[in-house]
């Protein structure tokens, strides 16, 4: 009797456990499904335009969007936006990945923590500023006011050499929407610079030390061939950034759809374009804007996924950069 | 962790060794070397001074603009019609901006929470690694694609933009953010705990439910925290789920609903001074919104962590 309470007790018990195991495991696996839904559902809308256009949605720059509701009539090529996302993200990493090195080395391996400390905190601030005040603090001030005659001078003597870097400039440029993004991902990357290279075992500090290095030679012999990787996965997750951002770009890049032939011309992103000419695009034209968000979301998981190998197989996982 | 992996790593070390050895041979000369590490020094703070000045410059200039056009009319009014006359505020942005948030915590945060115990407590499922890494992954899927998504399956089927399209697409983006912090604070929870709690004869659920919850109450708000201050600043999902309104809108589906960002975002872009004055006040109202949340939760966060240790 006593044996037979206590075993169906027992039952009741651990089925209440399986209940709750089966709940948190369906909210886990929420994160599996909604990202293939998020997949499928685009794609399959967008696929009229994929099967109309067909591979010169990606290799042709010819966008002119039809009005039809039912029908897809215009041509569409998003060639000149993926160019565009691409120029801007690469002028970014070019300038938030040195600093990013820089700030790290210096707040990990020079600085004293009532220093650092601070300045790390900082920097967190840097990622709390929402990405339409980034805009509009470009749009109104940043750019026109500081950024203008650094681009001119830029153009005036590299530009004469270099025809990528060839005016005459126009205020809104990809240049200048790179600028701002690189200001936008530089905490991210820091963030995973940071913890990749606070994690240099202190033994090899103390050993390049023992030998008689500079502080300089430690961090070049010892943290940075440590920190590569680290440093590799970080600049992709920056990457995925970028390529993402959306609204500072929009509002900065000019809104041209030509192909980039100088960053101080006015272009257009893959992003930007949804987000400026969504509104008021007939239904085809959606369907075709669909197509360019898929494209992009392909493009930044691939380079979000390699980002998360590296840096796991390398370091574990990094934390800092989900709350930045 | 440097003992364990000691006899593995024994030849890397002398590769190493060597390196160095050769490295300061090759600049025995004393004093330019310490020349190299002062310069090299002075680069290092130069980079962060460089980093460090377009916050200072954005912080001002929002301050400064934004304090300028701000006024009790701005916090207390809705928006004017008219793009080129002064007046009117942004009262039916931040409203529909904290509803639609409200909405997004109600679905992130517990979804989020779920998720991060079942890493935490359930670590020998076969599932966990695999939701582990789409987790992180999905914190760096596009915020416009999010809002493609919802338009997809709510706003074109029938539902039309809507307060409810534009919480879900927000919560969609705080989800992963919530469950990678939640993950961390439940790991900081010690096993000790867990373990005396078994002892007593605690289920597995009630461990979880009635000891590792309530120890990690303080980190789990952090992590709320977080995540609706990265929501609260989105715009580009919100162009395609909220679409923008010029009134305050109660209703939770069929009417486009405003947000603080698309006004900002809409007024911006025009070339009208008085649209750009509002933008600026609007965009300090933002940043005060999320910099209080911001670095309430990091103080939080930094106590708890220091008290952990």
């Amino acid at each position: 009797m006593d044996t037979t309470t206590k075993a169906v007790g027992m039952q009741r018990k651990s089925s209440a456990d399986d209940w709750f195991r089966r709940g948190l495991g369906l909210a886990g696996a929420s994160v599996l499904v909604i990202l293939a839904a998020m997949i499928i559902s685009t794609t399959l809308d967008a696929w009229p335009v994929f099967k109309h256009a067909g591979w010169s949605f990606v290799t042709s720059a010819e966008w002119d969007p039809g009005i039809s509701r039912t029908e897809i009539t215009g041509d569409y090529g998003a060639l000149a936006f993926i160019a565009g996302t691409l120029v801007t993200s690469g002028i970014a990493l070019l300038i938030a990945v040195p600093l990013a090195i820089g700030c790290s080395l210096y707040l990990t391996q020079v600085a004293a923590p009532r220093i650092s400390r601070p300045l790390t905190y900082a920097l967190e601030l840097l990622a709390a500023v929402p990405s339409v005040v980034y805009g509009l603090w470009g749009l109104l001030f940043f750019v026109p006011v500081f950024l203008r005659p650094v681009m001119v001078f830029l153009a005036d003597t590299l530009g004469n050499f270099i025809p990528f870097l060839a005016g005459p400039v126009v205020t809104y440029n990809y240049f200048a929407a790179g600028v701002v993004l690189s200001i936008m991902v530089l905490p991210i990357i820091t963030a995973v610079t940071r913890e990749v290279m606070s994690n240099t075992p202190s033994a090899e500090i103390l050993a390049a030390y023992a030998l008689g290095s500079t502080r300089w030679e430690m961090m070049s012999a010892v943290v940075l061939p440590r920190a590569r990787p680290g440093i590799i996965g970080a600049t992709m997750l920056g990457l995925g950034r970028a390529l993402g951002e959306t609204i500072a770009v929009a509002m900065l890049i000019g809104g041209s759809q030509n192909l980039p032939s100088t960053i101080f011309r006015g272009g257009q992103s893959m992003a930007g374009i949804i987000a400026i000419t969504f509104q008021e695009a007939a239904p085809e034209n959606i369907k075709a804007l669909l197509g360019v968000g898929v494209v992009l979301f392909v493009i930044t998981v691939i380079v979000n996924m390699a980002a998360r190998l590296i840096v796991w197989l390398t370091g574990g996982r990094v934390m800092g950069d989900a709350s930045v | 962790m440097s003992t364990a992996d000691t006899p593995m790593r024994t030849t890397d070390r002398v590769l190493k060794a060597e390196r160095i050895s050769a490295l300061s041979e090759r600049t025995s000369n004393a004093i330019a070397r310490k020349r190299v590490d002062l310069i090299m020094h002075g680069v290092l703070l130069g980079a962060v001074i460089l980093a460090l000045i377009p916050l200072a410059l954005i912080l001002y200039e929002v301050i400064k603009q934004g304090l300028s056009a701000m006024s009790l009319e701005f916090l207390t009014s809705v928006q004017t019609i008219s793009l080129v006359r002064a007046g009117g505020g942004y009262l039916n942005g931040l409203v529909g901006t904290l509803y639609m948030v409200t909405i997004a915590v109600l679905i992130a945060v517990p979804l989020g929470i779920a998720a991060a115990m079942f890493v935490v407590e359930y670590s020998n499922s076969k599932l966990v690694p695999l939701i582990q890494f789409f987790t992180d992954v999905m914190t760096g899927v596009p915020s416009i694609f999010v809002g493609l998504f919802i338009y997809t399956i709510l706003v074109q089927s029938g539902g039309g933009f809507s307060t409810l399209a534009g919480g879900l697409a927000l919560s969609l983006l705080m989800i992963p953010i919530v469950a990678r912090a939640s993950e961390e604070v439940f790991r900081l929870v010690p096993d000790d705990l867990r373990n005396a709690a078994y002892g007593l004869g605690a289920r597995k659920w009630q461990v979880v439910m009635k000891i590792v919850l309530p120890a990690s109450a303080e980190g789990l708000i952090t992590a709320a925290m977080l995540a609706v201050a990265r929501a609260a600043g989105e715009t580009a999902p919100l162009l395609l789920t909220a679409l923008g309104s010029f009134t305050i809108v109660p209703q939770l589906l069929g009417r486009p609903q405003a947000a603080l960002p698309l006004i900002i975002f809409n007024e911006a872009r025009g070339p009208f001074e008085p649209a750009h004055a509002r933008a600026w006040a609007g965009a300090l109202e933002l940043m005060l919104l999320v910099l209080i949340l911001t670095v309430i939760a990091r103080t939080i966060s930094r106590r708890s962590k220091a008290r952990g240790r």
